[in-house]
């Protein structure tokens, strides 16, 4: 199992969520998180006075998937995520080792 | 008989202008009042909580609320009777202690078609609003209960002399200076004050380094609102009464508020690449107090021109001459409303038209008027610095005026009223 966690630009969630829904992933859990790469914030000006603002929002979006479909969820979510503009995120894959329904007790590959 | 009876001062005084309450009059005033007092609950609250951080709106909107509450008592109390009550040059009297002797239908020398109650209302709002509007520049670090004894010290021991002195029959007003509905009496006081507390207090923590941007600019926008709409009240009842010179004050107050927002707004287009809702609403708020004192002596086109003035001097006070001086007024009550003031109240003796409000400026070819209205700037200037200088040096003996290092590090709304904005 792998956890696929992404870090996209608010406004690209919806078409996130219809890519992964696409290729039979459904389930996700979504965070407004804020965080800076290569876009290193921007400069705000009120009266004169600048303000640096470092931290920029986000969204996290996490998915859980068997191994198999992992490549298929990266490039799913690559694709709807991507503007082709700096800061539209970056994607990272995590090896899952277990993972349980709470509902019905369920484990890992059932479990998702 | 007939003859005898026509010369006793009191008939003559009658013939001259009759004291009678107007209906029309009474109307328009009782809304110019709720106007007024609109500018403050909510327009002031609103316009200066949003310019905060989210730590910090509740104690805003606190100040503003309870700098009206504190200030309408000691009004009532105190303020009226010394403010307009007599003629000497200094203070009035205090024969309307706790508006002593005031009954339903008493009339006011100086609003001879309103009821007395109505008048004293009015000035009332004026004089809460003045010390609200000091708060802005203090805003984020003044201790809540130093800043309720500075409303209230503030409120006697400044506010009310200037204003007697200008609206009540005092000296300047002897001396010929003119101020229609606050250049100095409201915003050149307020702005002083603004500057001399924001320097005792000194800068708030993390100025210049520390991301200090406003929590909600939108509300600011909504108070900008209320404020432009209520200081239709603001000049336009400074006629007192419904009449055409208050006509035109409210004409030449709306052009002023266009001019300025244009003025400032293609000012920082130009200057920083974007023009900010910000500079927008703050063209908006200088064009209004600068054409405050000039609003009843000026045709309704010279409220552009004083606009226009406004938006370029008060933007380059707040970006420029701010920066240089490296005071911390933290929503810039002494650019805005001080330097709106000031320039409003001189440039009413430029623009002053006799047939309007019985006063020749610069250009009716009379120079008087702009040496006497420098000469009230000095004083008001003066006063207010020094009145404000010492008394939050006597408050501060007593009891510290800013809160501490962690209290402003949590915010003020969390430290000081144990509430806070989740």
């Amino acid at each position: 199992m792998k956890l696929v966690m992404a870090i996209i630009k608010p406004f690209k969630l919806e078409d996130v969520r219809d890519a992964l829904s696409a290729i039979g992933v459904h389930g996700m859990t979504v965070g407004e998180v804020k965080g800076y790469g290569r876009q290193k914030g921007h400069t705000e000006i009120y009266r004169g006075a600048e303000y640096a603002v470092n931290f920029l929002p986000k969204l996290k979006v996490e998915v859980a998937v068997e191994d198999q479909m992992a490549d298929k969820a990266v490039a799913a979510i690559g694709n709807a995520a991507k503007t082709g503009q700096i800061g539209d995120g970056k994607i990272f894959v995590y090896d899952l080792g277990h993972a349980v329904r709470i509902r019905t007790g369920e484990t890992d590959n059932d479990a998702l | 008989m007939a003859m005898a009876a026509l010369a006793t001062p009191a008939f003559a005084q009658a013939a001259e202008q009759p004291a009678k309450i107007d209906a029309a009059d009474t109307a328009w005033m009782i809304s110019a009042t709720a106007l007024v007092l609109m500018m403050s609950l909510p327009g002031l609250a609103l316009f200066y909580s949003g310019m905060v951080r989210k730590k910090n709106v509740l104690a805003t909107m606190a100040q503003t609320f309870a700098a009206v509450a504190l200030g309408s008592i000691l009004w009532v109390a105190l303020g009226y009777s010394l403010t307009f009550v007599g003629d000497g040059p200094v203070l009035g009297t205090l024969e309307r202690f706790m508006l002593n002797g005031m009954g339903m239908n008493t009339i006011s020398p100086l609003a001879k078609t309103i009821p007395e109650s109505v008048f004293m209302l009015y000035q009332m709002t004026f004089a809460v609003i003045t010390v609200a509007l000091v708060a802005g520049s203090v805003a984020d670090r003044m201790r809540f209960s130093a800043f309720l004894w500075f409303s209230a010290g503030w409120m006697l021991l400044v506010y009310v002399p200037i204003a007697h002195w200008i609206w009540g029959g005092g000296f300047l007003a002897s001396a010929g200076v003119i101020d229609f509905a606050g250049g100095l009496v409201v915003h050149l006081n307020a702005g002083i004050a603004g500057l001399v507390a924001c320097m005792l207090l000194g800068k708030r923590r993390g100025y210049g380094f520390e991301n200090l941007a406003p929590f909600d600019l939108s509300l600011a926008v909504i108070g900008t609102g209320l404020l432009w709409v209520g200081w239709f009240g603001f000049n336009g009842g400074s006629a007192l009464g419904a009449n055409s010179r208050a006509g035109f004050a409210i004409l030449a107050t709306h052009l002023a508020a266009c001019a300025g927002v244009l003025t400032w707004m293609l000012l920082e287009w130009f200057d920083r690449g974007k023009p900010s809702v910000l500079g927008i609403i703050s063209g908006a708020v200088a064009g209004l107090g600068t054409i405050t004192p000039a609003s009843g002596f000026v045709l309704p086109w010279h409220g552009i021109v004083i606009g226009i003035a406004a938006g370029a001097i008060c933007y380059w006070a707040c970006t420029r001459l701010k920066m240089k001086l490296g005071y911390d007024d933290s929503l810039d009550v002494f650019g805005v409303h001080g330097i709106g003031g000031a320039t409003g109240t001189i440039l009413a003796g430029v623009f002053a038209t006799a047939a309007i409000g019985d006063a020749s400026g610069l250009i009716e070819g009379s120079s008087k008027l702009v040496l006497s209205q420098l000469y009230g700037v000095g004083v008001t200037l003066a006063w207010s610095g020094l009145g404000t200088f010492v008394l939050l040096k006597v408050i501060g003996f007593f009891l510290p005026l800013r809160v501490r290092d962690e209290d402003e590090r949590m915010g003020l709304d969390l430290s000081l009223h144990g509430e806070a904005l989740q």
